[in-house]
C-alpha cells in the first residue's frame, strides 16, 4: 500500500482495490460509505471540541485572561469535561412545546453542517464527494440549517426563542445572497463549480491574488456574510445574550443544546474552509513568481497542513470579530446587507465578468 | 373596486413579554413588561420591588450609627457616598465640624467610588451592546480600586466606613502611595476604553440618537447624575452645593446637550477623567490630624426635619430625616437617584427596538437594590 502525505489519491485507490479484491461491488460501496461516514463523524466531533477550546483560548487572550489551564495540559480536557457534563444533563422539554419538532430541530441543524463538510477538498485526493456542482451543493445544504433554527424557535413555545428564530431567519436568508454572489465571483474566474477544479485552477496563484481587486472585495464580502450566516458576533442577534437570553436555543438542555453549539462552531469552520478553498488556494502551497527556492520549501509542507493552516487563520480572524465588536441591531444588519453588500457585490460581479471576458486576469 | 377593509394578519397583535426578573441585561431583579410589535417596543412597564428590604422602615428602629450599615445596601456601588450622605446629615443636625483630614479622605473615597462604579458601568454597558471584551477590561481596572478599599477598611463592596463624626478608623499607611500608583496607571488605561468602544462605528450607530431625552423632560422626570447631565441638565451636587472638600478642588461639571445614549456614555467617560483630576489634587493634601471627632455613643438628633444631598455615581441621593429628639429617627426617606432614573425608560424606549431598550437601560446605569431600597 502506497502512502504519501502529498497525494492521498494513490492511498485511497489502493484501499479501494483491496476491498474490490475481497467482496462484491455492492459491499465495497457500503463498506466505503461506512468508513467515510465514521471518519467524518469522528472528525466532526474532535474538530468541534477543538474549536470550542480554541475559542476559549483566543477569547481569553483578547480579554487579558488565562483561559482554561487546569484540566489537563493547557486545559485541553476542559471541553471534554464540558461534553461529559452536557451528556449527563437531563433532556428537559418545556411544557406545551411541540415535542416532535422540538426534538427534530437540533438534528436538522447538525445534519446540515455535517453534510457540507463531506464535500470539502482537504488535500490532494482527500475529498469524499466531488460533485461537479460542489460549491452549489455546499451553499444549498448549509442553508438548510436555518430551517432547524426556525423549528427550534417555533416549537419551544417561548417568546424569546421565537424572536431569536425570526431574527435568525431574516438574517440568514439575507446573507445567503451575499455568500452566494461572492462565491459566484470565483466561479466566473475558475469557470467551474467543482471544488477540486477550483483548487486546481489556483496552482499558479490564489484567486485572491490573481483576481485583482474584485476578488479581494469578494473575499471581504464573503468573510462578512459568512460570519453573519454562522450567527457569530457581531452578527449573533439570533442568540443575543443581553437581549434574548439565548435566543432560539433558550429552552434546550443537555446534548440537544450541545448540538446547536457544535453546529455553530462547525459552521464557522465550514465558512473558513470555504474561504480557504475558493479564495486562498485550498491545499495549494503559497508560491511567489520566480523564487524557486522559496517555492520548493513551500512545496515541502504537506497540502493538508496548508489547508488547515489557512483555515485556522481565517477562523482566528472570525473569532477576533466576535470578541472586539459590539452587536449590530436587526435593522442595521439588514441595511448592511441590502443597501451595501448586495449592490457592491452585483457591481463586483459585472466587473469580474468583464475582466474574464477581456482575459485580463492571470 | 377593491374593498378597502383588508385585514392584515397580525397587524395589531402585540406580543407581551416579561423581561426579567431574571434576565442578563436588567442587572438585577428588575422586571420590564414589554409590549412588542415585532421587534419594536410599544410600551415598557417597569415593575420594581423584587429586592425590597424595607430599609426606610428598618431605619426607624435603628440608631443613626446602625443606619449607616443599611445605606450601604442601597446603591452598593456607591457605598461611600451613601454613608457620607447619612453622616453629613447627622453632623449638620448636631452642628459638628469634622476635621480637615476627614473631609479630604471622604472626598477621595467618594471619587474612588465614582471611578469604580463608572468602570463597572462601562464594563456592563459594553456587554449589553454585545461587546463582551469590555467587561474584562473594566473589571481589571476596578480591581485596583477595590484593593485600595480592602487594604484600608477590610471590605471591597459594602464598606460602612464613613460614620457620623468622621471615619470608622484611620486609613492604611499605604493608602496614599496606592492611590498615587493608581492615578498614572488608570490615566494610561482609560484611552483603551475609547479605543475599544467609543470610536467603534457599530457602537456609534447603536447609541447615537437612541433614547433621546430633552433637558425639560430630564428635569420633569427628576433625572439626575450623568444621565441628566447628558441632556444638559446641570445637576451636579458637588458643584451646586459643595460638601466635604469639593469646594476647594478644581473640576468641571460635564455637560452634553444631545441627550441620547451616546451623550450619557460620554458624560461618564469624561467624568472618569475629572475624577482622576480631583484625586490628583487631593492625594498630596491629606492633612494630619484626627480621623474622627469624639461622638457620644448614643446620637440623639434635636427635634426637627433635616435634609442632606450628595452626588453619587448615579445622581443625587437625598436623605430626609424627621426626628422627635429620640435616638431613632421618627421617619426617614431616601431620595434615591435610580428610582427616578428608572421610570423614564418607557418614555425613552418607545418606538425603538428591543436591542435599543437594552442599550438605554444600560445607559441609565440602574442599580436595582437602590430602586427598591
Amino acid at each position: 500500500m502506497k502512502f504519501s502525505i502529498y497525494d492521498f489519491s494513490s492511498f485511497t485507490q489502493s484501499i479501494h482495490e483491496l476491498l474490490t479484491g475481497v467482496m462484491s461491488p455492492t459491499w465495497v460501496f457500503i463498506t466505503e460509505l461506512a468508513i467515510v461516514g465514521l471518519i467524518f463523524l469522528l472528525f466532526y466531533a474532535v474538530l468541534g471540541l477543538f474549536l470550542v477550546y480554541l475559542e476559549r483560548r483566543v477569547c481569553a487572550f483578547i480579554q487579558n485572561r488565562l483561559g482554561p489551564n487546569r484540566v489537563g495540559p493547557q486545559g485541553i480536557f476542559q471541553t471534554i469535561a464540558d461534553l461529559i457534563k452536557l451528556l449527563f444533563k437531563e433532556l428537559f422539554v418545556v411544557k406545551n412545546a411541540d415535542k416532535f419538532l422540538f426534538n427534530l430541530a437540533p438534528f436538522v441543524v447538525i445534519i446540515a453542517s455535517l453534510m457540507a463538510i463531506g464535500a470539502l477538498p482537504y488535500a490532494k485526493g482527500l475529498q469524499a464527494l466531488d460533485f461537479n456542482i460542489g460549491l452549489f451543493y455546499i451553499i444549498a445544504v448549509t442553508s438548510l440549517g436555518v430551517v432547524g433554527i426556525l423549528l427550534a424557535g417555533w416549537s419551544s413555545n417561548s417568546k424569546y426563542s421565537l424572536l431569536g428564530a425570526m431574527r435568525s431567519g431574516a438574517q440568514i436568508i439575507s446573507y445567503e445572497l451575499s455568500v452566494g454572489l461572492s462565491l459566484l465571483a470565483i466561479i466566473i474566474f475558475a469557470g467551474s463549480m467543482q471544488l477540486s477544479v477550483i483548487v486546481e485552477s489556483q496552482a499558479n496563484g490564489w484567486w485572491i491574488f490573481k483576481g485583482h481587486i474584485p476578488a479581494f472585495i469578494a473575499f471581504v464580502i464573503f468573510l462578512i456574510a459568512a460570519t453573519a450566516e454562522t450567527n457569530r458576533g457581531p452578527f449573533d442577534l439570533a442568540e443575543a445574550e443581553s437581549e434574548l437570553t439565548a435566543g432560539f436555543h433558550t429552552e434546550y438542555t443537555g446534548i440537544r443544546f450541545a448540538f446547536f453549539f457544535l453546529a455553530e462552531y462547525m459552521n464557522m469552520f465550514l465558512a473558513a474552509a470555504l474561504a480557504t478553498t475558493v479564495f486562498l488556494g485550498g491545499w495549494m502551497p503559497l508560491h511567489f513568481g520566480n523564487f524557486e527556492t522559496f517555492n520548493r520549501i513551500m512545496d515541502f509542507v504537506p497540502p493538508i497542513v496548508w489547508f488547515f493552516g489557512k483555515t485556522f487563520v481565517v477562523i482566528y480572524i472570525i473569532m477576533l470579530f466576535k470578541w472586539t465588536f459590539p452587536r449590530l441591531r436587526i435593522d442595521q444588519l439588514l441595511t448592511l446587507e441590502w443597501k451595501y453588500l448586495l449592490p457592491i457585490n452585483l457591481v463586483n460581479i459585472v466587473l469580474i465578468a468583464f475582466l474574464v471576458l477581456m482575459g485580463w486576469h492571470f | 373596486m377593491v374593498e378597502k377593509s383588508e385585514v392584515i394578519l397580525g397587524e395589531n397583535e402585540h406580543l407581551r413579554i416579561n423581561m426579567g426578573p431574571q434576565h442578563p441585561s436588567t442587572h438585577g431583579v428588575l422586571r420590564f413588561e414589554l409590549d412588542l410589535r415585532g421587534e419594536i417596543v410599544d410600551q415598557v412597564i417597569p415593575h420594581c420591588g423584587y429586592i425590597h428590604r424595607g430599609i426606610e422602615k428598618m431605619s426607624e428602629a435603628n440608631t443613626y450609627q446602625q443606619i449607616i450599615h443599611l445605606t450601604d445596601r442601597m446603591d452598593y456601588l456607591s457605598a461611600h457616598q451613601n454613608n457620607e450622605a447619612m453622616s453629613l446629615l447627622v453632623e449638620k443636625a448636631l452642628g459638628i465640624e469634622v476635621p480637615e483630614r476627614v473631609k479630604v479622605i471622604r472626598t477621595i473615597l467618594s471619587e474612588l467610588s465614582r471611578l469604580q462604579s463608572h468602570e463597572l458601568w462601562w464594563a456592563a454597558f459594553g456587554m449589553d451592546l454585545g461587546a463582551l471584551t469590555t467587561f474584562f477590561y473594566g473589571l481589571r481596572d476596578r480591581e485596583r480600586i477595590l484593593d485600595i478599599f480592602e487594604e484600608s477598611f477590610g471590605s471591597r463592596l459594602l464598606h460602612s466606613y464613613i460614620c457620623p463624626g468622621g471615619l470608622m478608623n484611620d486609613v492604611h499607611p499605604n493608602f496614599k502611595s496606592r492611590i498615587k500608583e493608581f492615578i498614572p496607571y488608570f490615566r494610561k488605561k482609560l484611552p483603551e476604553y475609547d479605543q475599544l468602544l467609543t470610536g467603534n462605528i457599530i457602537f456609534m450607530e447603536r447609541s447615537k440618537n437612541i433614547g433621546l431625552l430633552t433637558r425639560e423632560e430630564a428635569i420633569a422626570f427628576g433625572i439626575t447624575g450623568p444621565s441628566g447631565r447628558g441632556s444638559g441638565f446641570s445637576c451636579d451636587v458637588r458643584k451646586h452645593e459643595p460638601y466635604s472638600a469639593y469646594d476647594r478642588v478644581d473640576f468641571k461639571e460635564i455637560l452634553y446637550t444631545e441627550g441620547d445614549t451616546y451623550a450619557r456614555y460620554r458624560v461618564r467617560i469624561d467624568e472618569m477623567w475629572e475624577s482622576l483630576r480631583i484625586l490628583e489634587q487631593l492625594v498630596d493634601q491629606i492633612p494630619d490630624g484626627d480621623y474622627t471627632v469624639k461622638m457620644k455613643p448614643i446620637i440623639k438628633l434635636p427635634e426637627g426635619e433635616y435634609y442632606q444631598r450628595v452626588e453619587t455615581a448615579r445622581g443625587e441621593l437625598g436623605v430626609y430625616v424627621v426626628s422627635t429628639g429620640d435616638k431613632y429617627p421618627e421617619r426617614i426617606h431616601f431620595r434615591t437617584p435610580n428610582f427616578s432614573n428608572l421610570f423614564v425608560i418607557d418614555k425613552l424606549a418607545r418606538g425603538h427596538k428591543i436591542a435599543d431598550l437594552v442599550a438605554i437601560s444600560g445607559s441609565l446605569d440602574l442599580v436595582i437594590p437602590d430602586i427598591d431600597r
